[in-house]
């Protein structure tokens, strides 16, 4: 690295002699150089203050970046997207914060009074809405990102730590936001959701009671959610934003993208940070904040009709992101479906870093030819297995009404899962016979299987199930 | 000489300390340590407390406790009531007896509607069907709704929101009747 010593103070900071500036100057002239007295400044001493503004950059950048790290197709812009959704976040939210009323009888009032008589109320909200779920998005497929250019093995393994935790924080953002307009969405999600802690073994109703702030959803959750929502997350998010940026400069930036089959080879060409990565960030984060104002522009958060306790509306659905783990509830006992498959997930998530690898494959694309085959082809598999999963669970199959005897966390719960993971066993078992692949090709292939059941399951629940949860076709759903 | 000599004795005094002194120093050690975690868990103690006054306010003030429904000849054989103040329903049974069923959905908390109709209580968030008695006719409900103490007095129904009776499954001693 270039370790030259540099100067980012300035000593002198000489002004325009008298004979350089112009004879006499005009009124409006002598009242600028009293407003901007750096104006006066010759151009050396300029060219030191732009050096001292830029040397504050650094602080956050490195001052030189491996050129093969500034390509597009490596990171895509996400982590940066994250970041500049996250400040539109707490930018939209601060102002939220001056009209929203966190009690029952008064939250909804005050979305309706933001919206109709606020001057971009309804725009302000419509951007916070709209860049919460886009954060969820950008931060996935960064999660994705990083997972398949191996960005995860040695010495980046904490940091996969640190990010899931990020992610976590993220989607417990979103999920606290959800309550606080208080419509009949709004509400039901909820209640559905902590009804779901019910189901936890042990502590799962004194956390329920916890976070309900009483025995059901009422004021109590909603100065709950408001204060989880508004100070304790987003302080964690800026606590542990900063610390996942630090440790990727401690590793010397990102991983270098290479073709398959090719190794390591050093950092290759550096360039310097500014203007190469800073030119980049700025033109991603304007073109992001374009896109989110003009898509709020265009598209309203919706906001349904004053939640009413006494009325669940049909078919009452989680928020979008857990519909994966509602769609899991129709299959699956709830303590499996809410409780031991998403404890595995996130066992699976946080360990995946730490499973002895043969290969290191960081900064390859879906680790080698082979690894890209074989991810190509799980893929294809869940694609179409999951379906079909679904489809004869809803038609075919009923273990519960002929095993009477049985109780249904048997018959529901532990038997479909035995199923599943023997499905995934065998399907390992049989492309590692054909493939003869490295641990490294294999666990990826894992993850792919599972993350697109996860997203079928997803997509299956948001669009596929209309009254009554029944499976319906997304143009007849809407009816 | 007298530097290298100073130098050497720091360095020994690093490498292993006086025994007494080293003892001493490991026990104030690991006394810190101690403190440290019994403030830590104090403090833990301490905000899971401050969560707990307001919950138990909560509860007292939302329901009026014991409520009166009416007298026993208003509720027809068969039929379930709605109290939308209380949030249950008064059901009577075929056989004139009554149960004070929770609207919860036991399943995740959903109010369920009465259909007079299909004589079914239709959980419209995942579809848990349960009879009249609460019985689950159809899963994912994980068991029967919810029951609160139903007390007959000078024949006037009374249902006690305040306590809530779970149950596994229906049982003919659950329903209270009118003392003849």
């Amino acid at each position: 690295m270039d370790r030259r010593p540099r100067r980012y103070f300035i000593k002198e900071q000489p002004m325009l002699q008298p004979d350089e500036m112009p004879d006499r100057p005009s009124l409006f002239q002598r009242i600028r150089y009293s407003i901007f007295p750096s104006t006066l400044r010759t151009e050396k001493a300029r060219e030191g203050y732009r050096r001292l503004f830029n040397s504050l950059i650094l602080h956050f950048r490195p001052r030189n970046v491996p050129e093969d790290t500034l390509r597009w197709t490596l990171t895509w812009g996400l982590g940066g997207m994250a970041v500049v959704l996250v400040f539109l976040l707490l930018g939209t939210g601060v102002l939220l914060k001056f009209v929203y009323q966190p009690l029952p009888e008064k939250a909804y009032e005050s979305i309706l009074h933001l919206q109709n008589e606020v001057l971009f109320g309804r725009l302000i909200r419509n951007i916070h809405h709209w860049s919460a779920n886009a954060l969820i998005l950008v931060a996935f497929l960064h999660l994705l990102r990083v997972f398949f250019t191996g960005a995860f093995h040695a010495p980046r393994q904490f940091n996969w730590v640190i990010g899931s935790g990020l992610f976590l924080l993220v989607l417990f953002s979103n999920f606290t936001g959800y309550l606080l307009p208080w419509d009949q969405l709004a509400f039901w999600a909820i209640t559905i959701c902590t009804g779901m802690l019910e189901y936890m073994p042990g502590i799962g109703l004194w956390l329920q009671a916890l976070i309900q702030g009483g025995p059901e959803v009422g004021p109590g959750t909603l100065s709950n959610f408001y204060a989880i929502h508004t100070a304790i997350l987003p302080v964690s998010l800026l606590i542990l934003m900063p610390f996942h940026f630090w440790r990727i400069r401690k590793v010397g930036g990102l991983v270098i993208p290479r073709p398959p089959g090719q190794g390591s080879g050093g950092h290759g060409q550096t360039v310097p940070a500014i203007p190469n990565l800073l030119l980049r960030e700025i033109a991603v984060a304007l073109v992001l904040i374009a896109f989110m104002l003009v898509f709020s522009m265009l598209f309203n958060a919706p906001l349904g009709s004053k939640a009413n306790p006494g009325l669940s509306p049909n078919p009452t659905k989680a928020p979008w992101y857990f519909m994966g783990i509602q769609e899991m509830l129709l299959h699956f006992h709830p303590i499996f479906a809410l409780f031991v498959i998403p404890t595995l997930m996130l066992v699976a998530l946080l360990a995946l870093p730490y499973i002895d690898y043969q290969l290191n494959t960081a900064g390859v694309w879906f680790a080698s030819t082979k690894g890209r085959r074989m991810a190509l082809i799980a893929g294809l598999a869940a694609l179409i297995g999951t379906p079909l999963a679904i489809l004869a669970d809803e038609y075919l199959i009923e273990v519960a009404a002929r095993l009477p005897t049985i109780p249904t966390w048997v018959t529901n719960g532990l038997v479909p899962l035995a199923v599943l993971l023997a499905a995934v066993g065998a399907f390992h078992f049989f492309m590692q016979r054909n493939c003869a692949a490295s641990n490294t090709e294999a666990v990826q292939m894992v993850f792919v299987l599972l993350l697109v059941a996860f997203l079928v399951l997803t997509v299956t629940g948001i669009w596929f199930r209309g009254e009554g949860m029944k499976l319906v076709w997304p143009w007849d759903a809407g009816t | 000489m007298t530097k290298m000599k100073k130098t050497e004795a720091v360095r020994q005094e690093k490498d292993d300390p006086p025994k007494a002194d080293s003892s001493r120093r490991s026990f104030l050690n690991k006394l810190w340590i101690v403190l440290g975690v019994l403030a830590l868990v104090e403090l833990a103690a301490l905000v899971l407390a401050f969560f707990h006054p307001r919950k138990a306010r909560e509860k007292a003030g939302d329901s009026e406790g014991i409520l009166e429904t009416g007298s026993v000849d208003k509720f027809a054989p068969n039929s379930a009531t709605a109290f939308v103040r209380g949030k249950f329903y008064l059901a009577r049974l075929e056989d004139g007896g009554f149960l004070a069923l929770s609207r919860k959905c036991t399943h995740l908390g959903c109010t369920i509607p009465w259909s007079s109709k299909e004589m079914k209580f239709i959980c419209p968030c995942h579809a848990s069907v349960y009879d009249i008695r609460g019985e689950v006719v159809s899963a994912p409900a994980p068991r029967p709704l919810d029951l609160h103490p139903v007390l007959i007095e000078n024949n006037i129904v009374k249902v006690d929101t305040n306590k809530v009776i779970k149950r596994s499954s229906f049982r003919p001693e659950q329903a209270v009747y009118a003392k003849k």
